[in-house]
């Protein structure tokens, strides 16, 4: 019965801990330092003999990235997880990809597993293309007679053959990336993981990448895939698994779990977590065909934020800009649960009225994080501007323009 | 059940799917840690070969910076022990002489330890991202080491050539003692690279250890200056029977080989590698989480 199963996974859960700073974490006093230093010294020395993890901070918060996941993966199913940033996607990749070690449950895999949660693992920017073929190759686990016999054809799918022997610190972006996905194309396994590596390469190379998923998905693969591009999931997946805050609550088609998905993304809190900083965004459309967001940032401890950028996304969490605010104030700055207050007017170009949505951006501590979906802005129909054409076709934005007539052929 | 997540070229088409069986299970010890480290002997063919590859690109002098090391090593060596301390060399051997054949193991003994202990550090972003057994890491590294006591035994020739003091039929146990060294070094290097990734603070311990073997392992003195009732715990260091190996070995047996210390200094050398691969296996499937 288990051999429809590729992967089949019960109870599965992974704790992380997460130490927290009480007080912003700043000691007040040198005593105060003295005492605090001594004593999370005298922890971490008790961790260490035990050989245990070191964690930061007074306080220590068990945090379940993923619990209680049941899930079954049929054979050749090319199957897409969705789910807000720290839903646990990545998670339940790791732990699927051998990478970290489940904290609770089971899994079961039927077939040779490929994972690919990053293009280009192990390059080394001072070895030839096609050295780093042999060892990116032997990183994903191909064998070297495998790969001196798809090399060819590797090297002609990045269309890098000029540079195959110049160390690869020399290529550019571009030409980095096309190699390092036609080395992990070129893989033949009997079940894929793939975390949003097709985010990559200009446009003519994601087609070339879709075409080539589609084409391992419809040979009978089992595809495993994580994107945040609903386009490319309703692309290339049959059926869909919703992840929310560590939890399987959806499996199915894949068209039925992204309107899940959107559902749960519409009734946004106007709140997400991003790391230590908590976010508040709202957005208000106006009919003069401007945008008004407010934004208020706070930590419970002290972080250091160094970007910022508010992100506008369409029905397919397309971008559509960003409002980067590295100029509008002095960056890195300091900021603490005092709450750090922003109004931005945005003008210029108006948005076509509809539901748009509005994610955050930033970089606390040196970290990234994202979130796409943090609130929704409605975009009112403009007043005064006259169109016979539905909202649907009109594309996202409506600039302005003007008509002169430069020259007007009669006809003889 | 064959525990493997290796894609192999599989033309014959013997090996199918449902043959390859995988389990993850919280806290299960993986049964057949051996045989999955076997399996990916390619990889640690390629990295070590990386390894070798990338050591000496991007510098001016490349690879004549695995000769000055230990030339300068033994020029300095040679001056304060030999001239200015007065010290004996082993027997008849030329001062000069006996200290490169020291130099030569501890360099592949601290090359090793150094760069081995670092490993799962500077492959962080491997590690976390794909899944291997984490062993290949800091032994593939410690490979390069070998290389450049390959490098450094050149030079030795060069130089016994020039003094007139070629090594006679001894030589022939040369590789075991330089499996010797490398085991020696295995047992801590697997140990510091465990607590390096656990405990950033062995980044600064390491050197320190290294700086601090150089003076208690014979590498420019003669453990025949070594006083007698500080043998045994002199030799509970296996560095100095690793050393007094090769010396043994290259010097025409002008340097005593005691079998007793010898056997003291592999008793210690295997104690540490148990203890080094039984700390690297405990905690080596929480490296993705700490890295």
């Amino acid at each position: 019965m288990s051999e429809q199963n590729a992967i089949k996974i019960e109870g599965l859960g992974k704790k992380y801990l997460i130490g927290h700073n009480l007080d912003g974490g700043r000691p007040k006093t040198f005593r105060e330092a003295l005492t605090k230093g001594f004593k999370s010294a005298l922890t971490s020395v008790r961790n260490m003999a035990q050989l245990r993890q070191l964690v930061a901070g007074d306080e220590i918060e068990e945090f379940w990235a993923l619990k209680d996941v049941d899930l079954e993966i049929k054979r050749g199913d090319a199957v897409g997880i969705i789910g807000r940033n720290g839903a646990g996607k990545s998670t339940l990749l790791k732990v699927l990809s051998r990478i970290t070690e489940p904290t609770a449950g089971r899994i079961e895999i039927t077939g040779r597993v490929a994972s690919l949660l990053e293009v280009g693992t192990g390059f080394h920017p001072e070895l030839t293309g096609r050295e780093n073929i042999f060892l990116n190759g032997a990183i994903l686990g191909m064998s070297r007679k495998e790969i001196q016999r798809k090399i060819d054809r590797i090297i002609d799918f990045a269309g890098v053959e000029k540079f195959i022997d110049t160390p690869v610190k020399r290529y550019s972006s571009g030409m980095y990336v096309r190699l390092a996905f036609s080395v992990a194309a070129h893989l033949d396994p009997e079940i894929l993981i793939v975390d949003e590596v097709l985010a990559v390469g200009d446009a003519a190379f994601q087609r070339k990448c879709h075409a080539l998923m589609r084409e391992l998905a419809n040979s009978g693969k089992t595809v495993l895939f994580v994107s945040h591009n609903l386009r490319s999931l309703r692309e290339l997946c049959r059926t869909g698994v919703l992840l929310e805050q560590g939890q399987v609550t959806g499996v199915g088609p894949i068209e039925q779990i992204i309107d899940r998905y959107q559902q749960t993304a519409a009734d946004v809190q106007s709140v997400a977590r991003l790391g230590a900083i908590e976010a508040w965004v709202k957005a208000e459309g106006r009919e003069d065909g401007s945008n008004v967001f407010r934004l208020s940032l706070t930590a419970r401890r002290r972080v250091s934020l160094s970007e910022l950028c508010l992100i506008v996304t369409g029905k397919d969490e397309e971008r559509l800009y960003i409002l980067n605010q590295q100029n509008s104030f002095e960056m890195p700055y300091d900021l603490g649960p005092v709450s750090l207050q922003l109004r931005i007017d945005q003008t210029g170009p108006a948005l076509v009225e509809g539901s748009y949505m509005v994610g955050v951006y930033l970089k606390a501590d040196g970290k990234p994080y994202e979130d796409l979906a943090i609130a929704r802005l409605e975009v009112p129909a403009r007043k005064g501007f006259q169109t016979f054409y539905p909202p649907e076709v009109r594309g996202v934005v409506e600039p302005e323009f003007a008509v002169t007539v430069a020259a007007a052929l009669e006809k003889q | 059940m064959i525990l493997s997540s290796k894609a192999t070229a599989d033309e014959t088409g013997a090996s199918k799917s449902n043959q390859h069986k995988l389990v993850i299970e919280a806290g299960r010890a993986n049964r057949q840690y051996w045989a999955d480290l076997w399996h990916y002997h390619e990889l640690f063919a390629v990295l070590a070969w990386r390894d070798i590859a990338v050591r000496y690109k991007q510098t001016v002098i490349g690879v004549a910076w695995a000769v000055i090391r230990p030339l300068l090593t033994m020029a300095i060596f040679t001056v304060i022990f030999g001239r200015l301390a007065g010290l004996p060399s082993e027997g008849e051997a030329p001062y000069m002489l006996m200290v490169l054949a020291g130099t030569l193991p501890w360099f592949l003994f601290s090359t090793a330890l150094g760069e081995g202990s670092n490993s799962l550090v500077s492959n962080a972003n491997m590690i976390r991202k794909i899944y291997f057994p984490r062993l290949i890491s800091p032994v593939a590294t410690m490979v390069v080491s070998l290389v450049d006591a390959m490098i450094t035994l050149g030079l030795f020739f060069v130089v016994a050539a020039i003094l007139g003091f070629l090594p006679d039929w001894r030589i022939i146990f040369l590789p075991l003692f330089i499996i010797y060294a490398f085991v020696a070094a295995l047992g801590p290097t697997l140990l510091l690279a465990a607590l390096t990734a656990q405990y950033r603070d062995f980044r600064f311990v390491t050197p320190f250890i290294v700086q601090f073997g150089m003076y208690v392992s014979p590498v420019g003195f003669a453990s025949s200056v070594v006083p007698q009732e500080y043998r045994l715990l002199y030799n509970l260091n296996p560095m100095a029977s690793v050393i007094d190996g090769f010396r043994w070995s290259l010097l025409r047996g002008e340097a005593a080989l005691v079998p007793e210390y010898l056997a003291l200094g592999l008793g210690v050398s295997l104690g540490m590698l148990w203890l080094g691969l039984s700390v690297f296996r405990s905690v080596e499937k929480s490296f993705a989480d700490v890295l």
